[in-house]
């Protein structure tokens, strides 16, 4: 194919080609057909993630601006267009997305065998919905792809989640809508002065009054915070996470939190420059806390997902403080981030869900000596605890690294604050780590373990192999953002006070 | 010769790989050969670079761009000179030997290829580390050999207590990384650089910057000095971050001696030599580190004294001479201090491979009181633990003598701020040493047999894969001394690899001394002078008493136990850091986190606000339910106050 031609269009490809193949599979699909279906499920994701490949080979990273752009009329009135385009930024998001959605098809394939093709097709719709949101480049089209990725969420947890599935979907729904409600305005109001236009580009350009910019980053604020999550509205994440089944804890992780980070580099800073200077103290706060008091509580944590879940705010609080310190170093950090998190949160719940699968249990405390007798799998989750804890040579420390660089630019004594996380990380990965993996075989269902098989392997390979790569030469992918971070960085520079 | 450099490592990690993913393939003989011709290939090509620098080639280059953030290049590359070919070889011939040893240490354990892969993966690590050209892969490698050891010191991973000490060895090393990275990021905050040469060469520039603290106004580069240093402090163990090393015992003897003694700790000191020209810019910064390094000299060594394990004697003997190493840092002889890292990595190498051959033979057991009078069973073992002995107690003519007193005259005339107390600390040091060095080895190879029938039938000296590492260490355990000293203080062993201000050059007026002399002729002065100063009667001393205590008057030991009992129990204790540390930073930190968790997290936040919300919104719902009749009038008329309101709001507005 000419690679013009795969240019127009691609990302239309990429949005809409898993969601009419998880309608296909709904169609077709039923728990006899499991079989088929988990190979149709399986190859569309592939076929997905090599299609969205030509989105970084093609990529232009010399130019900060819209790259693949498609620009389409949607509802003329309201001047609302079907408007798609990635930058540096949010490109990588995008293939993170593909590749992780492989592996969340690998990771059902055994354990889910009740409606196997609605779980598939939740999976592959939700797949199209997550680069919908990174790609748009209007605000309605991106406010209904970010409320729509809920419902296949919701459906996830609700339909093969735990026991207390209710309360934990509610309080995630609560938590999100109040924030989505509040952003909804905002593009309302944006909608007004710019004179009528939808386009994110635009608002990126309006000028805006102080007061103004503080009432939209708080309502900006208020969607991606949830998301993110920031200290504190953070609480419903550990919930969500503990009564999700595997997958959806993966892509929450991995893909679902990033949206935040990714809202507050699109939204919040361009937008609001101002107002995102003039509270930065505000987020750099709520970010260290984030990585101190939320490791501190990880540590006391008895439930391994619930651990990972706390572990995962407090490394996110890397992401928000990065962003908020206006240099190259740390919103390079804060991206970096961002990826490494999305293969190292999938993987360690990915490692939960192996032994869950085999047990039923996700406490510290049913386990004990694993390594005895799942020593490949042992291998494996060591190598992600210690990408967890920021190791050098995994894709964990790149991040964190960058970040505490650029923190000690800004303040020293951030730098400081955020680099506690050295020794809290590393404190409750290892202990659980300690207590799961190592020490003597204390109970007759461990002796029973069988090691991870092929379907298990093939899996956390793939991540293990993210994670080193990553870890051992970043600059592939800081390459690509170089040029926009550069660019969001000088435009958030100047001023856009009337 | 770039091509040679990248072998070193890389032979290393490729061996590491094999033996490690393939390691039920190829069995294990395949991976123990493997790996050992892995580190082998290392090892020649390293003498073959070393004897290329002596040459006066030098490189400093870099092989890729691991990222570019904002402007700043961040590169994985080598910096190959006296300093690093010297550490080079160090670093492979010992992990040769030990490679070698361990076929024999770990013959019937189950995890022998696994074994193989982590010890191949720490040459790989450490040698990136001491090759490295700029500070992100100083990190790179620290980290690593952090990982190594940390899975090391856990190899047998069903003893509760060696999987409390690999945790413990790890965390306590992540605090000193907390330093150690602000430390790195101030360099990169100070010079807009993290690569040694564009550093060290604007260094002098930024001498007098000043940065206002709480605490008033701190010079940069001594504030940077000291972040660094507080690495050097975890992973070499010193004062009080030590507590880490006397617990990693717990790993197998190999990699004590490889890991734990002679490579890894002595990062740290390889660190700090070569940040000399950010050092010596800073006199705080070496004062600091100068009366940490002699507190942990002296008061390690007296630890050493109380020990009965004998790995445990041969770990504070370590923390010890690492002080030494620290010390000779304090006072800017770095040169004398990598002198010392080499000659005690032979020895010290040596000791602990003999303390496990002892091991071996005793069917794994540590308890000195359990031995005694091994010297007939085990002669090989027993002769070179004597060269091992003598070279730690610093006797003419074994390594140890020429390095250490180096450093004590170093300290002697160095004027630094805290000199005399380093001075006083290193000397008492060399008795204790001495005493505790014989106490080890006449408990051990003298006087009769106290262990069990069982063990004393089956005592037998340890096989040639064993004992042939014990030999080829003594070697240099006896030359390495009187070949290098000269050069190391006449300042072209390592040439312009290490920066040291005019004011500060003690090493060249201990050079002075011996001025006249050359070659062999300063050999013999420094003995001849090395004899007539306290050091050596001291060590004499020390050597004489610990076979009066333990051949000739058995008793005297408990005697003296009894009659300074408080000071016996505060150092059997070891200053009770280990309870400190329990009690204030395991312990508080789970208490804190439980509080959070239990009133923060889900008591205000959730409690109090989320599902405080929720049961309000039902309440308030409850209420507005009621608005909701169902009167189709109701609503027309809620339309028309709504109305009306709106059309005030506008009219007002």
């Amino acid at each position: 194919m000419n690679p013009l031609d795969l240019e127009n269009g691609l990302l239309s490809l990429l949005i809409w080609l898993p969601v009419i193949a998880g309608i296909l599979i709904l169609a077709v699909g039923s728990d006899q057909k499991a079989t088929m279906v988990r190979g149709l499920s399986l190859g569309f994701s592939i076929l997905v993630f090599l299609l969205s490949i030509p989105l970084y080979t093609l990529f232009d990273s010399s130019t900060a601006a819209m790259q693949f752009v498609e620009k389409a009329s949607w509802i003329k009135a309201f001047n609302i267009n079907y408007h798609l385009g990635v930058d540096g930024i949010s490109m990588p998001l995008i293939l993170l997305t593909t590749l992780i959605t492989v592996i969340v098809i690998i990771s059902g394939w055994q354990v889910i065998t009740q409606r196997v093709a609605q779980y598939m097709a939740a999976f592959l719709i939700m797949e199209g919905i997550m680069i919908g949101v990174f790609a748009s480049l209007d605000a309605i089209l991106f406010y209904v792809f970010w409320e729509s990725m809920l419902i296949p969420m919701f459906i996830i947890i609700g339909i093969w989640g735990g026991p207390n599935r209710i309360y934990a979907t509610i309080k995630f729904f609560l938590y999100t809508l109040l924030g989505s409600l509040l952003m909804l305005v905002a593009l309302l109001y944006l909608y007004n002065v710019s004179g009528n236009s939808f386009s994110i580009l635009d608002f990126h350009q309006i000028k805006l009054g102080m007061n103004v910019q503080i009432m939209l980053f708080l309502a900006f604020f208020a969607a991606f915070a949830v998301k993110v999550p920031m200290f504190p509205v953070h609480t419903w994440l550990p919930d969500a996470h503990v009564e999700a089944p595997t997958g959806g804890s993966v892509i929450l992780a991995a893909i679902m939190l990033k949206m935040g980070g990714y809202g507050f580099i699109r939204f919040n800073m361009p937008i609001t420059p101002d107002a995102s200077h003039e509270l930065a103290w505000l987020m750099i706060t709520l970010s260290l806390i984030a990585v101190v008091y939320i490791a501190l509580i990880a540590l006391v944590q008895q439930d391994m997902k619930k651990l990972i879940a706390y572990s995962s705010i407090s490394h996110m609080g890397f992401v928000t403080l990065g962003l908020f310190i206006f240099n190259p170093q740390g919103v390079e950090g804060a991206m970096m981030q961002m990826i490494s998190h999305g293969f190292i949160s999938g993987a360690l719940f990915l490692c939960v869900g192996v032994l869950y699968d085999r047990l039923h249990s996700r406490m510290i405390q049913t386990y004990g000596g694993i390594a005895s007798t799942m020593p490949v799998f042992a291998g494996f989750m060591v190598l992600f605890a210690m990408a967890n804890s920021g190791l050098p040579g995994t894709s964990g420390f790149v991040g964190e690294f960058l970040v505490i660089l650029g923190a000690f630019q800004a303040n020293p004594w951030f730098a400081i604050i955020a680099s506690l996380t050295l020794i809290f990380g590393a404190a409750y990965t290892l202990w659980m780590i300690k207590r799961v993996i190592y020490g003597k075989v204390v109970n007759r269902d461990v002796l029973s373990l069988s090691d991870v098989n092929p379907r298990e392997i093939i899996m956390l390979s793939i991540l293990a192999a993210m994670v080193l790569i990553v870890g051992i030469w970043p600059n592939p992918i800081l390459e690509v953002m170089h040029t926009s971070i550069e660019n969001l960085l000088q435009h958030i520079a100047i001023s856009k006070l009337p | 010769m770039k091509n040679i450099y990248i072998a070193i490592p890389l032979v290393c990690l490729f061996a590491s790989i094999v033996a490690g993913l393939f390691g039920k393939v190829i069995g294990r003989k395949g991976a123990h050969t493997i790996t050992i011709a892995g580190v082998a290939i290392a090892f020649l090509l390293s003498l073959i670079v070393y004897s290329d620098v002596r040459d006066g080639n030098t490189f400093n280059g870099s092989l890729y761009t691991w990222a570019i953030t904002g402007t700043v290049p961040l590169q994985i590359g080598f910096l190959i000179d006296q300093l690093s070919a010297t550490m080079m070889i160090i670093v492979t011939f010992v992990s040769l030997m030990v490679h070698i040893y361990t076929i024999g240490y770990m013959a019937s354990d189950p995890g022998y290829q696994r074994f193989f892969c982590y010890i191949s993966l720490f040459t790989f690590a450490m040698l990136m580390l001491v090759m490295s050209n700029n500070f992100l892969q100083l990190f790179f490698g620290w980290e690593a050999v952090g990982l190594v050891s940390y899975l090391l010191i856990g190899f047998w991973y069903d003893r509760e207590t060696a999987i409390f000490a690999n945790m413990k060895a790890f965390l306590v090393n992540r605090v000193s990384d907390f330093g150690f990275l602000l430390g790195i990021a101030a360099v990169l905050y100070l010079f807009g650089s993290l690569d040694y040469a564009a550093v060290f060469a604007s260094a002098e520039g930024i001498q007098h910057a000043t940065v206002m603290s709480p605490f008033g106004e701190w010079n940069w580069l001594t504030v940077t000095c000291i972040l660094l240093f507080i690495g050097a402090m975890g992973k070499s163990a010193q004062v009080p971050l030590h507590v880490w090393l006397p617990d990693s015992m717990e790993g197998p003897t190999p990699i004590s001696a490889l890991i734990h003694a002679a490579t890894m700790v002595t990062a740290g000191i390889f660190m700090v030599a070569r940040m000399s020209p950010l050092f010596e810019l800073s006199e705080t910064a070496l004062s600091t580190v100068l009366v940490i390094g002699s507190t942990t000299a002296i008061f390690m060594a007296l630890v050493g004294l109380v020990q009965n394990d004998i790995k445990r004697v041969v770990a504070y003997s370590t923390l010890s001479q690492l002080g030494y190493m620290t010390v000779a840092l304090g006072v800017s002889a770095y040169e004398v201090a990598i002198f010392h890292l080499g000659t005690h990595a032979f020895f010290k190498a040596l000791l602990f491979l003999g303390a496990g051959s002892v091991i071996i033979a005793m069917h794994h057991e540590q308890d000195m009181r359990k031995m005694g009078g091994l010297r007939t069973i085990m002669p090989i073992t027993y002769l070179t633990a004597i060269i091992g002995s003598l070279a730690l107690a610093g006797i003419p003519p074994f390594a140890g003598f020429f390095s250490k007193d180096a450093i004590i005259e170093a300290v002697h005339h160095s004027d630094i701020w805290g000199a005399k107390y380093a001075y006083i600390s290193v000397l008492l040091g060399v008795f204790v040493t001495a005493f505790y060095s014989f106490r080890l080895l006449f408990m051990t190879f003298h006087g009769s047999n106290r262990s069990d029938e069982h063990t004393r039938k089956h005592l037998h000296e340890s096989p040639n894969v064993v004992t042939f590492p014990l030999l080829a260490l003594a070697v240099p355990s006896i030359l390495a001394g009187f070949m290098f000293f000269e050069p190391v203080l006449n300042g072209n062993f390592f040439g312009d690899s290490i920066f040291i201000l005019p004011a500060h050059d003690v090493v060249n007026q201990l050079a002075a001394e011996y001025e006249g002399t050359s070659g062999i002729g300063m050999i013999f002065s420094a003995i001849g002078h090395g004899v007539q100063t306290p050091p050596f009667w001291l060590a004499l001393a020390g050597v004489i008493f610990a076979w009066y205590c333990y051949c000739k008057n058995l008793a005297l030991p408990g005697k003296i136990k009894n009659a300074f009992r408080p000071i016996y129990i505060i150092i059997d204790k070891k200053y009770g850091f280990d309870e400190l540390y329990q009690s204030l930073f395991s312990q508080g930190s789970l208490l804190v986190g439980r509080f959070l968790h239990k009133y923060a997290d889900a008591g205000l936040i959730d409690g109090a606000l989320v599902n405080g919300t929720a049961s309000s919104v039902n309440r308030i719902s409850g209420v507005l339910r009621k608005v909701q009749t169902g009167f189709t009038y109701h609503y027309a008329f809620a339309m028309i106050i709504g109305l009306f309101a709106l059309i005030t709001f506008f009219v007002w507005f």
